[in-house]
Formats: C-alpha cells, sequence, structure tokens
C-alpha cells in the first residue's frame, strides 16, 4: 500500500515564537482518499494546513507530496505541484468579482481550464448566477462555495479543505459535504479539516484526532466512529 | 471667464503631475499598507537623473527622438532604486511593526535627499528646455504646449495603467495581493514580485512626474521632494489611500482646486486653503473621496 502514498507529513514541528504548536505530528494521504483532521479549537488543525501550504515555516520534521519535499519551497510554489488550500475562514478576494476570483484560482495555469469552469458552476451553480458580483457581498455559504470553487480551479490533485462548514447553516452543510463527495469522486484527494466530526467521519475514509499539536487517535472513520474517546470528545455522547 | 479657463488649463496641468506621483504613494500602501515617504524625493531625484542623462548621454539633445529616451532612461533608472528601495529599506521589515517601516522610510527619504545633494549641489539647478517654448493663446487664455503634452501623457498613461490593474490577469494578481496577501500566495501569486512590481510602476510614473515639474517649472532643487510630495500624498488621500483611480481623481480635483485658489483669491495663500480642504473632505468623508475599496456584508 505504501507505494501510492501521495502525501506524507513525518514528526512535524510548528511553532508561534516560543510556543509550539505542533509537537510532532506523523501523517499520510493517499492517492484517492479522503482523510479528515478532527481536533478541538486550538488543537494545531490550521496551523498543520498553513504549513503544508508553505505559509508557516516548520521548525523540524518533513512534509512531501509525490516524493518532494514542500517545506524548502515558498508558499507560491505549493498550488503549481498540484496542492489547492481552500483556507479556514474562506479568504476570498471581497472587492474582486465572484468570477474574478475563480481567475485568480487558475492563476498558474497559462490558460483557464474550461471545462474545470464549466465543473465547479456546476457543483456550484449559484457562483454562475452571481459571477458578477462582488465576493464580498456573497452571503457566507455562497462565499464557502466560492473558496472551494476558487481551490479547484487549478485542477489539483490534492485538495485542503479548512472547516468548509464554518459559520454555515445546517441545510447548507449537508450540501457542501455532498460536493466535496462529488469533487472526490473526480478523482481529488481531500485533507479535510472539520469541526463536525460526524459529518467529517462518514465522508472520510479515514482520519486523525489532533490533540493539542499532537495525534491522540488515527485510524479508519469506521474505527474513530466507534471509538469512545471521538464519540465523547466530539460526538457529545456519554458512556 | 478668462481666468477660469486659464485656471482649469494650469489646474489641469498641475494636476496631472499630482496625479502621476499620487499613484506611486496608493500603489504602495495598497499593497504593503505602507506610506513611502521617500516617494516624493525620488520623484525629485528623476529630475536630476533627467538633467544628468541629458547633459552627458544624450549631448544635449532635444529631438523629439532625444526627449523620448530621456524620459525612458529616466524612467528605468528610477525603477531600479525603487526595487533597491524596496529591498533595503522595506522589505527586512516586512514583519515589523509598522512604525519600524514608517522610521525606515522616514530615514529612505532623507537618505535620497541628502544623496541628491551630494551629487548635484545644494543650490537650484535649471532643468533643460526639451520642449520648445510654444503657446496658444485663445483670446486671452493662454495654453502652453508643455502643459497639453503633460496632460495627454498623463492621462495616457493613467489610462493604461487603469486598464492593466483592471483587465489583465497580472493585474488582478496585483489587486488580489492587495487584500489578502497569504490568500494570493495560495492562488500561486508571488507576492514578492507583485512588490517589486508595484515599485517599479510607482517609480516609473513618478520619474515621468519629476520630469515633469522640471519641464513645467524649470527650477529644481535638491529638496523639492518634500513639496510636491506632500501635494500628491494628500491627492492620495482625497481620492482614497489605496484605491487607484481614487489618486487619479484626487491629483486632479487638487491640481484645480490649487489653480483656482491661485487665480481667484491668491498663490500665497493655496497652501493653506488646501490643507482646509483636505480637512473638510476628512471631515466629512475620512476614507476619501472613493474611499478604501470595500465590499464587506454589514
Ligand atoms: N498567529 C499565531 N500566533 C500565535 N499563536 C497562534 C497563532 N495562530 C495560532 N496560534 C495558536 O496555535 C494553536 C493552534 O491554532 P490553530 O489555529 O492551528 O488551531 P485549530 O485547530 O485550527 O483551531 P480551530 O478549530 O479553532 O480553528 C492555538 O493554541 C493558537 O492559539
Ligand atoms: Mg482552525
Amino acid at each position: 500500500m505504501s507505494n501510492d502514498v501521495l502525501f506524507e507529513i513525518k514528526d512535524l514541528e510548528v511553532s508561534y515564537g516560543s510556543i509550539a504548536a505542533i509537537k510532532g505530528i506523523s501523517l499520510e494521504v493517499r492517492k484517492g482518499e479522503i482523510v479528515t483532521i478532527l481536533g478541538a479549537n486550538g488543537a494545531g488543525k490550521t496551523t498543520t494546513m498553513r504549513t503544508i501550504s508553505q505559509l508557516l515555516k516548520a521548525k523540524n520534521g518533513s512534509i512531501k507530496f509525490k516524493g518532494i519535499e514542500l517545506t524548502h519551497l515558498p508558499a507560491h510554489k505549493i498550488v503549481k505541484l498540484g496542492i489547492s488550500h481552500s483556507p479556514e475562514g474562506r479568504r476570498v478576494f471581497s472587492i474582486l468579482t465572484v468570477e474574478e476570483n475563480l481567475m485568480l484560482g487558475a492563476f498558474t495555469r497559462s490558460k483557464v481550464n474550461k471545462e474545470t469552469l464549466n465543473w465547479v458552476y456546476e457543483l456550484f451553480p449559484r457562483l454562475q448566477e452571481r459571477r458578477k458580483q462582488l465576493a464580498g457581498t456573497l452571503s457566507g455559504g455562497e462565499q464557502q462555495m466560492l473558496a472551494i470553487g476558487r481551490s479547484l480551479m487549478s485542477d489539483p490533485e490534492m485538495l485542503l479543505l479548512d472547516e468548509p462548514s464554518l459559520g454555515i447553516a445546517p441545510i447548507l452543510v449537508k450540501a457542501i459535504f455532498e460536493q466535496i463527495k462529488a469533487i472526490a469522486g473526480k478523482g481529488v484527494t481531500v485533507l479535510l479539516v472539520e469541526q463536525n466530526a460526524k459529518a467529517a467521519l462518514k465522508l472520510a475514509d479515514r482520519g486523525y484526532v489532533l490533540d493539542v499539536g499532537k495525534i491522540a487517535l488515527e485510524g479508519t472513520s469506521a474505527e474513530l466512529l466507534a471509538s469512545e474517546k471521538v464519540q465523547e470528545a466530539y460526538l457529545g455522547k456519554k458512556h | 471667464m478668462d481666468i477660469f479657463l486659464q485656471q482649469l488649463a494650469n489646474g489641469l496641468t498641475i494636476g496631472s503631475m499630482f496625479a502621476l506621483v499620487a499613484l506611486g504613494y496608493t500603489m504602495v500602501y495598497g499593497v504593503m499598507k505602507l506610506i513611502n515617504f521617500a516617494h516624493g524625493d525620488m520623484v525629485a531625484a528623476s529630475a536630476f537623473v533627467g538633467l544628468t542623462i541629458y547633459t552627458q548621454v544624450m549631448g544635449q539633445a532635444t529631438s523629439l527622438l532625444a526627449v523620448i529616451v530621456i524620459f525612458l532612461l529616466t524612467a528605468l533608472t528610477m525603477a531600479c532604486v525603487g526595487v533597491i528601495l524596496e529591498r533595503l529599506a522595506y522589505r527586512p521589515l516586512r514583519n515589523a511593526p509598522r512604525l519600524s517601516a514608517v522610521v525606515s522610510a522616514l530615514g529612505a527619504s532623507l537618505v535620497i535627499q541628502n544623496g541628491i545633494m551630494l551629487v548635484w549641489g545644494p543650490r537650484m539647478r535649471i532643468f533643460p528646455e526639451l520642449v520648445p517654448q510654444v503657446y496658444w493663446d485663445f483670446n486671452g487664455v493662454v495654453i502652453s504646449m508643455i502643459q497639453v503634452i503633460i496632460l495627454v501623457l498623463s492621462l495616457v498613461l493613467m489610462l493604461a495603467l487603469y486598464l492593466f490593474v483592471e483587465k489583465t490577469r497580472v493585474g488582478a494578481a496585483v489587486r488580489a495581493a492587495s487584500i489578502d496577501q497569504d490568500a494570493a500566495r495560495l492562488m500561486g501569486i508571488n507576492v514578492n514580485s507583485i512588490i517589486a512590481l508595484i515599485f517599479i510602476i510607482g517609480s516609473s510614473l513618478g520619474a515621468v512626474g519629476g520630469l515633469f515639474i522640471g519641464l513645467y517649472y524649470r527650477g529644481i532643487t535638491f529638496n523639492m521632494g518634500w513639496q510636491y510630495g506632500l501635494y500628491a500624498f494628500i491627492a492620495a488621500i482625497l481620492g482614497g489611500i489605496g484605491n487607484i483611480p481614487g489618486a487619479m481623481i484626487g491629483g486632479m480635483l487638487l491640481g484645480l482646486f490649487n489653480a483656482f485658489i491661485a487665480g481667484y483669491v491668491s498663490s500665497t495663500w493655496a497652501d493653506a486653503f488646501t490643507f482646509i480642504l483636505l480637512i473638510l473632505i476628512l471631515i466629512v468623508r475620512p476614507t476619501g473621496i472613493l474611499g478604501e475599496r470595500v465590499a464587506e456584508k454589514v
């Protein structure tokens, strides 16, 4: 199995000044998988994602994508390798139009892939309706769709999604998870960070539970769903 | 009516120069949230660089081709200086507190000003007559060829900049980087290159502005960057700092305002009135005429 490992983190440590946020984690993602990282607020999920994208620099350890070491690369070189990141809090370009945001998602491509654009509009028809609207005037859910759509425009092999359901009405959360499933169905490998553990584990093949900068638990989604620790901490069940 | 038309023409001329220089302030602020106080001194330096290129490189030629070459070489030189300035004075402080960058900017301003004085001396120098002194008299309203050139060339440059920023892929990257640098990096945009580009464009436009100042006012001094820089900076704030069309409008309005005060009141009061205008506008619209562009949902 190890020969189809697409992405691998080994002994990663990340600090903010003198405060250690990630204290030596290792994880791997195989081609075509949906892998989720769960954890309480402040566990280090976003820190991990930002370090993968090199917006933060690792203090120690390695991050490899298709055998290429990422930790020495500047942030703007990552997307070209095939890793696209839809960040926490959406971070759409508020005073640009929906369409301009999507075009920027394809910045590293010499030409916008029309097929991808059509696919994004198919996944999120709302974006097509509102393509001339400024991104900052979209609703929260629509902005999330735009953030995901934008990250698809580079035709990534692996997609990093940081809390795609953050601040979104329950009914829309379901839709977003459906769309993530559809994206994975197209062969995109997904690394998903979520607060919504139940929904994430239903969708994912495997998961890691992060606890103050360390991996507390890992396993298949079924194993994690069944584990007492996860049930207590994230699914609100008492034993 | 004559005064009005005359001051309109004069106002549009100085307004174009303010606008060209204001663009440098506003573009840098847009991406870096930094006031590049050295920009005015760069503009002053441009006039001196142009002077030297005219005497040393072009052998005092004033043919159309020679003038074009002088403009291009000056803009190129100042673009390089701008990139070096960013590397030395601002990039090392990118993650430092804002105040450190402000101090660095003020320091850079002094260094450039003193540099001009060391190289070209403390006394006023006369800028060459690169454009023939041709005047047209329309029933008492006198317009010079220099004025027409300044206005037309400024408008062309501003239109080109506007189209570049609004309509091209790299222009969109510039806008993205000024909204959210990290998000821009996630798109694969090299923010360092964008910042270098901003300094290249801003310094080149400032260089053209500096040459225009030389052509129009003729006398150039090592410390004139302070005065013109301040005006342009006010123009940028008037239009809404960080806002590119705002700097263009702010520059033009400020030029017109100045010319009308000079025409109808007195030129000695122009500066004072300008500041009163600035304060009034900022009271009514704290973010300038066009404002910082926001599209936040409330
Ligand atoms: N810029 C920063 N400077 C200092 N400390 C930070 C910074 N960003 C995050 N931290 C700290 O690092 C730890 C991990 O933060 P991180 O944002 O990675 O958590 P998270 O798992 O994404 O949490 P959440 O579920 O709330 O998004 C937290 O203790 C946080 O306070
Ligand atoms: Mg987070």
